[in-house]
């Protein structure tokens, strides 16, 4: 089991209606590696991670995780799920429930573990993401970069072998997003996890990532280490896009 | 809400009576019209209306004739005489005291079902012990008591059994319903377009009345369901189909994210379904559920044309009597009153509901 990827994505495509969203995507994903992915808006990124935990279903090709293929087996699915976190642009955090049920909900009813061992897992996670006071407070009393620390936790309580990051960032104003990004670059330094994370966060793809994949018009048009990717771009397409988002 | 203007030098216009007259009622001339239109109205109708219902009424009479001539006020000497009647319909006389405990045994039910403290699986077995002792209540034939056939229920009871039953039943099938019609399977999907379209598309009162002359047909010889079952079910089936409907509205309203986050969790349909959908779904539609069970609890009175002796039906027979010929006004106002009271108290519950919610969340 070793040599095996923790991903796998062979030949995937995906249309919605006549608009082909994702064309002949070929990614492997070493287990604990961590990639970020780039690209304008529309080329088909967020697309792309969301087919790795069947937000989305593709049309073709084969996605592989864990050793499990992606199909319409919804045992399956489920199976992948559980051990695929996954953190929203919105945090879709649930309105209804404390912090704490949040975080024990799947947990307890998922994985079946004992609600106390649940929630002291829980609380172990919100100290790492450095809110263990909110535990009893409603997702609607805390601040955007709260919720989306609360998410991230939220998560993690489901001890996840990938994490998929859809630009996490991007709904926050900006003086919240350094609070989230510090707790995901601390979370890519101490655990093994394997992240994957749309983000048009150059800073953080520097620091943490292991590749870098850019993504355009639904294709994948270069990928690389952080290093080659932002000081030797080899596309045209990447060199544009890198000019417009790194001019200011 | 203070009604002062900060910085505006105060006189005795910014606060008091005369600031709050001058704020709120004559703040611009349309207002000031419209205020003085509905003082008006008042005026023409409220001492009018007092004086019928409180100071010309006669409470002690032996007929229309006899309120009539002491003055011409409300004959409430009607309610006096007939208040058992329209209470508890022809239930026997002597035995009046049955429905009375079950009406007591309703307002515990509706009590404990109302407090959130009961909101789990405790209230499954208190509702069966609530059927139960009211069934018995009302049938008898035990414990010394009895046997009363259910033709000869009537009244504030029979109003109840309709009404509150069919709410208690209504409810998981059209959240059943509403689930089933956004089902991404197509069999269970069809069947339950089909059932709230049929359902929707008629009439109450001609859903009761096939399920009274109709139905029968159908059945084999010798097989008869009770005629108030049938009116039951007809109540619970044509109920399920609206409020689904209204559920359905709420479960379309919540974000795409909610879904997509119980579902990226690893919850299977039942989980997300039971911990995440439904909570914030059946929030949403308070305020369109309760406007339906409040129209569904009057809609029971549409069992008239069905001959059972609801509410409405008893206030009808009422003044039926030759001596309280005339006096259907009164007996209407104490049967509305009646119905006034459970349908302030649903909207006060559903209101304070709401209240209770926004606290929690929004602190």
């Amino acid at each position: 089991m070793s040599g095996q990827p923790m991903i796998e994505l062979t030949n995937v495509n995906k249309w919605y209606g006549d608009f082909h969203v994702l064309t002949d995507i070929n990614l492997k994903v070493a287990k604990g590696e961590r990639i970020v992915i780039c690209g304008p808006s529309g080329s088909g990124k967020s697309t792309m991670i969301r087919c790795i935990n069947r937000l989305e279903e593709h049309q073709a090709g084969t996605i592989i995780v864990d050793g499990i293929e992606l199909a319409n087996d919804v045992k399956k699915i489920e199976a992948i799920r559980r051990d695929v976190g996954m953190v929203f642009q919105h945090f879709n955090l649930f309105p209804h429930l404390t912090v704490l049920e949040n975080l024990t909900l799947a947990p307890i009813w998922v994985r079946k573990t004992p609600k106390a061992e649940a929630e002291a897992t829980a609380m172990k996670y919100l100290e790492r993401v450095r809110i263990p006071d909110q535990a009893n407070k409603y997702p609607g009393q805390l601040s955007g970069g709260q919720q989306q620390r609360v998410a991230i936790a939220r998560a993690l309580c489901m001890n996840p072998k990938v994490m998929l990051f859809d630009e996490p960032t991007s709904a926050l104003d900006p003086e919240m997003v350094a609070e989230v990004l510090d707790v995901m670059v601390t979370l890519a330094q101490e655990s093994g996890v394997t992240m994957l994370c749309v983000t048009h966060e150059m800073g953080f793809a520097r620091s943490v990532a292991n590749r870098v994949i850019f993504m355009d018009r639904g294709q994948i048009v270069e990928e690389n280490t952080p290093e080659e990717f932002f000081h030797n771009p080899q596309n045209e397409r990447t060199k544009l896009f890198l000019s417009q988002i790194l001019q200011h | 809400m203070s009604a002062v203007t900060a910085g505006s030098p105060k006189s005795m216009f910014d606060s008091g009576v005369l600031g709050w007259l001058r704020n709120r009622v004559f703040s611009s001339v349309p207002n000031a019209i419209i205020s003085m239109l509905i003082v008006w109205l008042a005026v023409m109708t409220v001492p009018a209306a007092f004086d019928w219902l409180v100071t010309s009424s006669v409470v002690h009479a032996d007929g229309t004739r006899e309120c009539r001539a002491i003055d011409n006020g409300a004959c409430w000497a009607l309610i006096v005489e007939k208040h058992r009647l329209i209470l508890f319909g022809l239930y026997p006389y002597d035995e009046q005291w049955r429905p009375l405990i079950v009406v007591g045994l309703f307002l515990a039910l509706i009590g404990i079902s109302c407090s959130r403290r009961f909101w789990n699986l405790s209230l499954i077995p208190i509702w069966i012990v609530g059927i139960v002792a009211i069934a018995t209540m009302m049938w008898g034939g035990v414990l010394g008591m009895t046997f009363v056939p259910n033709e000869r229920w009537g009244g504030l009871p029979l109003t109840l059994i309709l009404s509150v039953f069919g709410m208690a039943f209504a409810f998981p099938l059209a959240i059943l319903l509403a689930l089933g019609r956004r089902s991404k399977l197509p069999v269970v999907k069809a069947i339950c377009v089909t059932y709230i379209e049929l359902i929707r598309g008629v009439p109450l009162i001609s859903l009761l009345f096939m399920a009274s002359v109709m139905f029968p047909l159908f059945l084999p010889d010798g097989m008869n369901i009770d005629k108030l079952l049938r009116a039951q079910i007809a109540i619970i089936m044509f109920a399920a189909a609206y409020q689904a409907e209204v559920i359905r509205g709420g479960l379309q309203s919540l974000p795409k994210g909610q879904y997509e986050a119980a579902d990226a969790l690893g919850l299977g349909y039942w989980q997300k379904t039971g911990f995440i959908i439904l909570p914030q779904a059946l929030r949403i539609v308070i305020p369109p559920m309760v406007n339906s069970l409040i129209a569904m609890f009057k809609d029971t009175s549409l069992v008239v044309i069905i001959g059972l002796y609801d509410l409405m039906n008893a206030a009808k027979a009422s003044f039926v009597d030759p001596a309280w010929r005339g006096a259907s006004m009164e007996a209407y106002v104490f049967v509305a009153s009646i119905y006034f009271v459970f349908c302030f108290f649903m909207s006060k519950y559903s209101q304070s509901l709401e209240a209770g919610f926004a606290r929690a969340e929004k602190r």
